[in-house]
């Protein structure tokens, strides 16, 4: 198939950046949606062009690298997916598609569709975790039974793969969803229990500080998660720094 | 002679790593803090190494290419973590493991660090679940097991389809908190281009900030390089698209001998190609192998009525499909190593048995088992007799519950629906088990450079289990490295912070810029890619599943012209000094041309059939792999000399004193 | 109170106490509105009690005028927020796909509906105001339900009302469950009902404001 393609091109992040418009020929709807910008790359150097920049990296919804708001939503329009996942199957012929990098003041653009997620990263580093040093001499895995419904919710907010799909969609650019996926797992399971309070209290602290949005509950994060992270994550976390607001330490 | 001291402990087996750690010398907590340690990668092995070092004081710098250390492609892992935990109580232990594995791996790899990699396996479960890691859970609130291929026992921990992920997010959130502290610098979108050796140590790197382009020198006492396999030396594979051996192989031209770099892992169950802008191949877990029965049909007109789209699967009745594994395998069936089950696919495919329109596809079939699961499940409900549908429906449910996630990926990228139609599988290059040559410390043939994870070519030897991987790679960054690099700093307490204003430095750092200027100043007429994949074919055609000598040696040659011809025409746009994807692509894909000889090279001089590794010249009459331990019980490890074709092969005689070298056997 | 509003999940939280402290005091005005149609007595009565009670005058006056300023405050100062969190906004957007008109523009409907408390004021409290502070009139027990009747003979205010409860509506319909979201009140044996209740809630409340002037209007027709 034939399509139009109006892609946000931008140097650097200080330059200014604009749409610009392409078009490519003979797309295989077998094709993922990166392999088609593959082709338009290849495209773009055989002229001597600069190719157009977007991240990427396991293409197979994992990694959680790929990125862009494809006519007008983050990794396109099928659900549950990641951009690389996408194929060009969704489209039609002729189609115009529309490709921009994510927008969020916390995530600046850094050349064309890629953009810069380190306040994802530095929101984890403000409490995501359990303090446990490495040794070989933790208790036995298998010393506390964890009931199962907790451990497949824990596991369920386990899987968010940090793309930032949530923040995009967000009319307020709120990173909530993520933020919160990684405050219920810890606090479902007994392991993270003994940070509980402060890891809500620090993380959320972090978000506002990163220049995040406020949450107000239009619930697109969740629908165009590509993990299917669920509201009931926000929900707890509110829970969370409530309890550790009213009963700090 | 060889110059090769595998520094392995004396001492019975079971006992050589408890002495080895009372051995070697340590560094105490004031000093630690005056060491600096840095770690390419951040992987399950680098995650874990860095987190763990920080831990114990030492200043790490850790490096990945991407844009978070949370991205590695250890990310990817689905299937499973293996430990010796007998939780199932079906009688495994440290023993079985390490037999396990050494005979997985078609017996070319190192006892004693096999026998140590089970030993900590055990470990690595209990320290993960202390992070959170939230693996499956039966009812009882105990943690569930699964098995996978190779293995009589179910020794497997898992997080449905996600385990690499959720073992690596632990890894990083132990870093994370390493980084809050400061112990921990994190360098996101750094590439690692040289190593820097001083004074015969290894004392830094030179490093790529992939977005600015600017050109960094690192100093460190001790450098370890985690950055995963190289399986993208074939274009097409599981691998991440940036997956590369640019750091291994710089390693390599600077010392480090590289290992057995023909022992690759072509993985049985993939999802097939479907055209040539295919850009990476997808894999279906190894745990479907678990569930799943393999199939082509019996008949040759069956199987051309199926390429041309005349017959659907599912059409066909039971007595005209083979399940050719069962056939040729009764013990282990379905569950027979990977490497058997690629060779059969293939053999079953070029005798035309397949089943897609390029006829390189066989059938992985989940019928029977949700029948199986579904009546099971009715029983639990106490339905009286349940109807088929019903109890296909229920099966749906309990398959799904298990392998959701990979049939809802299959759906994704073929528009299948697997749980109505068979999955259409192939196999695909996915795992690489030779890697820089390293000594029982994980030290490579550099001192002070250190090798962890898929980069070295440690425990796996010619075939690896699945689901080693991950255990690997946290052994060694969790409980082996930590350890043993201390006997190499403890000699650099007094050393004082290494300096970056060194001759040799600058040596490097004029090398790594002559070789991207040169690149960006080629104005060629073909993009990287077209390269790349014109080795991919080459390597996929006469150094894939099956070799011999007159293919391997025409791959060299065409592997020899290709890399002239990238360095005549290659043309990579933009500048060096931006973010310019194109540019690091180009110097992996240089790397790859050159470790693509070695590799033919290697493949040639192995003229025994083993593991991944299979020499058509040396088969059994009923066609599988024959091993040839008199001549070749060693690994291969070779030397850069300056150029591929002259490289240089140091042997390492490898000897068992603990486990019966046998032909390998699955009937 | 700085302190409770520092954080973005605190500043929610005022936000949504605020929204339920609103909501109850809906219900409340609504009930006494209600009155007016089945007893002209019963509204005067009622009316009277709250316009002239100390306790309701002082007490719960206040505490009413700083909620509506403090949601109205509020919702202005996270919108603005917000905004700032997308410095640069998309040129091709598609937000159907993902949520619904109310939830995204609550700040457009809240606004709405703070124009009609203008002209809700003008039409009652500010008279009511003049009459008691600088008139110093507080004792006609029976004057509510004749200004009500007199206010709603004009075809265009009622008009007004109308269309301002449909915003209210659409704020409610939004507003009402996502108060007990941000409270982090969810789980899946009661949201189910929340969700309904908030509809009920959103359609009913307005529609019987809406009930309310229309039955005073085309009861001033037949006068
Ligand atoms: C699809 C798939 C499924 C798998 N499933 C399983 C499984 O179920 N069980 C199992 O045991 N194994 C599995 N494996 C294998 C296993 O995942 C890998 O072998 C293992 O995770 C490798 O870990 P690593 O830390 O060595 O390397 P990686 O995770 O690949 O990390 C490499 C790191 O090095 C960095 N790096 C690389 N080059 C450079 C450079 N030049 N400069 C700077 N940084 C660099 C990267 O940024 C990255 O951080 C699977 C592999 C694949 C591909
Ligand atoms: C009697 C009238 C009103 C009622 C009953 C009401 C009720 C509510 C409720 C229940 C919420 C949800 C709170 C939450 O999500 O936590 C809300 C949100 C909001 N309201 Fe109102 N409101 C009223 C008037 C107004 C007015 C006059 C404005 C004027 C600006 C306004 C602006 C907002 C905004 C912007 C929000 C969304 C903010 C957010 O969710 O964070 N509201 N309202
Ligand atoms: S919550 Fe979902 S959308 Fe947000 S970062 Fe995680 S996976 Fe991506
Ligand atoms: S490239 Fe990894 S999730 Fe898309």
């Amino acid at each position: 198939m034939n399509l139009t393609l109006k892609i946000w091109r931008q140097q650097d992040a200080n330059s200014k950046g604009a749409m610009h418009t392409y078009e490519v020929s003979d797309i295989s709807e077998h094709m993922s949606f990166l392999e088609m910008l593959d082709v338009l790359n290849e495209g773009l150097v055989a002229k001597g062009e600069s190719p157009v920049a977007f991240d990427h990296d396991c293409r197979e919804g994992i990694c959680g690298m790929c990125s862009l708001y494809i006519n007008g939503e983050p990794h396109g329009p099928d659900r549950a997916i990641t951009t690389c996942q996408l194929h060009m199957r969704k489209f039609k012929d002729g189609e115009t598609i529309h490709i921009e990098p994510w927008r969020a003041k916390a995530f600046p653009v850094i050349k064309d569709l890629t953009v810069d997620r380190s306040s994802f990263d530095r929101i984890i580093q403000a409490g995501g975790y359990v303090s446990v040093n490495t040794s070989g001499n933790t208790q036995d895995a298998n010393a506390i039974p964890i009931p199962k419904a907790d451990a497949d919710n824990a596991f369920d907010a386990a899987t968010c793969i940090g793309c930032g799909a949530c923040v995009a969609a967000c009319k307020n650019a709120s990173a909530m969803l993520f933020v919160s996926a990684k405050v219920s797992q810890l606090a479902l399971l007994p392991q993270g229990q003994v940070e509980r309070k402060d890891r809500v209290m620090n993380m959320v602290d972090q978000m506002d500080k990163e220049g995040f949005g406020n949450c107000t509950n239009t619930g697109a994060c969740s629908i165009e998660c590509p993990k299917e992270i669920s509201l009931d994550n926000i929900a707890r976390m509110n829970r969370e720094f409530l309890i550790a607001s009213v009963l700090p330490e | 002679m060889t110059k090769l001291d595998s520094k392995i402990p004396e001492g019975p087996i079971a006992d050589k790593w408890t002495k080895h750690k009372n051995d070697i010398n340590v560094v105490n907590p004031a000093n630690k803090r005056s060491i600096d340690v840095i770690v390419v990668g951040s992987g399950l092995a680098g995650g874990s190494a860095s987190a763990s070092l920080a831990e114990m004081g030492y200043n790490v710098k850790t490096f990945c290419f991407q844009d978070s250390p949370r991205r590695a492609h250890s990310i990817a892992a689905q299937g499973g973590i293996n430990a010796a935990k007998n939780y199932q109580n079906d009688g495994d232990s440290t023993y079985r493991l390490f037999y396990d594995t050494v005979k997985g791996g078609d017996y070319r790899a190192r006892e004693a660090n096999v026998y140590r990699l089970a030993e900590v396996s055990a470990n690595i479960i209990d320290q993960c679940v202390a992070q959170g890691v939230p693996f499956a859970r039966e009812y009882g609130g105990l943690l569930d097991n699964r098995s996978f291929g190779g293995v009589l026992v179910s020794r497997t921990f898992y997080a449905k389809g996600q385990t690499g992920q959720q073992l690596l997010l632990g890894a990083y959130s132990a870093m994370a908190r390493k980084i809050n502290t400061g112990k921990i610098k994190m360098y996101n979108r750094h590439e690692m281009l040289d190593l820097v050796i001083v004074d015969g140590k290894a004392r830094g790197i030179i490093a790529r900030n992939l977005v600015t382009g600017k050109i960094e020198r690192h100093a460190a006492h001790a450098v370890v390089l985690a950055t995963g396999g190289y399986g993208n030396v074939f274009f097409l594979s599981t691998n991440a698209m940036g997956s590369n051996v640019t750091a291994a192989w710089r390693a390599h031209r600077k010392g480090a001998f590289f290992s057995n770099p023909c022992y690759t892992q072509i993985h049985p169950t993939c999802i097939p190609r479907s055209g040539d802008y295919q850009s990476k191949l997808t894999l279906m877990s190894e745990s479907l192998r678990n569930d799943g029965r393999i199939w082509v049909p019996k008949e040759k007109e069956d199987a051309i009525a199926i390429q041309e789209n005349r017959m659907n699967a599912i059409d066909l009745p039971e007595e005209k499909r083979d399940y050719y594994l069962e056939r040729r395998y009764p013990a282990f069936g379905n569950l027979v190593p990977r490497d058997v089950a690629s060779r059969a696919a293939k053999e079953r495919c070029d005798a035309g048995f397949g089943v897609n329109e390029t006829g390189e596809a066989v059938y992985l079939d989940f019928a029977t088992a949700i029948m199986r699961y579904g009546q099971e499940k009715a029983n639990i409900l106490h339905l009286e007799n349940p109807s088929d549908a019903k109890i296909r429906e229920l099966g749906e449910g309990v398959v799904e519950a298990k392998y959701g996630n990979l049939f809802q990926m299959y759906e994704k990228i073929t528009d299948d629906n697997p749980y109505k139609m068979p999955m259409k599988i192939y196999p695909a290059v996915h795992y690489t088990m030779g890697g820089l040559w390293v000594d029982y410390n994980l030290m490579t043939s550099i001192p002070g450079c250190y090798a962890a994870g898929e980069a070295n070519f440690s425990d796996h030897g010619a075939n690896r289990l699945g689901a080693s991987a991950l255990m690997q790679g946290l052994a060694d960054g969790y409980f082996v490295l930590p350890y043993t690099i201390g006997d190499f700093l403890a000699d650099d307490i007094r050393t004082g912070p290494i300096s970056t204003e060194s001759a040799e430095f600058d040596q490097a750092e004029k090398d790594v810029r002559e070789r991207l200027d040169s690149l960006i100043n080629n104005k060629g007429s073909k993009s990287v890619d077209h390269f790349h994949k014109r080795l991919g074919k080459v390597m996929w055609d006469k150094v894939g599943m099956a070799r011999n000598e007159k293919g391997l040696k025409e791959a060299i040659e065409e592997i020899r012209q290709i890399r002239d011809e990238f360095y005549e025409d290659v043309f990579v746009p933009g500048s060096q000094n931006e973010f310019n994807q194109e540019l690091a692509k180009a110097t992996r894909v240089a790397d790859f041309l050159e470790l693509g000889e070695l590799f033919a090279k290697d493949a040639l001089e192995r003229t025994e059939s083993c593991g991944g590794h299979f020499r058509e010249e040396s088969q059994t009459p009923e066609g599988e792999a024959l091993r040839d331990d008199e001549n070749f019980a060693f690994s291969s490890n070779w030397e850069w000399t300056g150029d591929p074709r002259n490289s240089v092969m140091h042997k390492e005689e490898l000897t068992f004193n603990d486990i019966e070298l046998k032909q390998r056997s699955y009937k | 109170m700085v302190a409770l509003i520092r954080t973005s999940v605190a500043r929610k939280y005022a936000m949504a106490l605020s929204g339920f402290f609103l909501l109850f005091f809906l219900l409340q005005h609504l009930t006494i509105n209600f009155t007016s149609i089945l007893s002209a007595e019963t509204f005067n009565f009622l009316s009277h009690f709250m316009g002239t009670n100390p306790f309701v005058q002082y007490a719960l006056q206040p505490v009413l005028a700083f909620g509506v300023f403090f949601h109205i405050a509020m919702g202005i100062v996270l919108e603005l927020q917000n905004r700032a969190a997308r410095d640069l906004n998309y040129s091709y957007s598609n937000p159907a796909a993902s949520s619904t008109w109310m939830s995204r523009n609550m700040i457009i409907t809240g606004i709405a509906v703070l124009l009609f408390l203008g002209l809700h004021f003008y039409d009652f409290w500010f008279p009511e105001l003049k009459l008691k502070f600088i008139d110093g009139v507080w004792n006609i027990e029976d004057r509510y339900f004749s200004e009500l009747q007199h206010k709603f003979a004009d075809p265009i205010r009622t008009a007004l009302y109308v269309l301002s409860f449909g915003f209210l509506a659409l704020h409610l319909l939004h507003g009402f469950q996502s108060a007990f979201q941000s409270v982090g009140f969810r789980n899946n044996k009661y949201t189910p009902t929340v969700k309904l209740l908030a509809n009920i809630y959103g359609v009913a409340v307005p529609l019987g404001f809406i009930v309310v002037a229309l039955y005073h209007y085309f009861g001033s027709l037949t006068h």
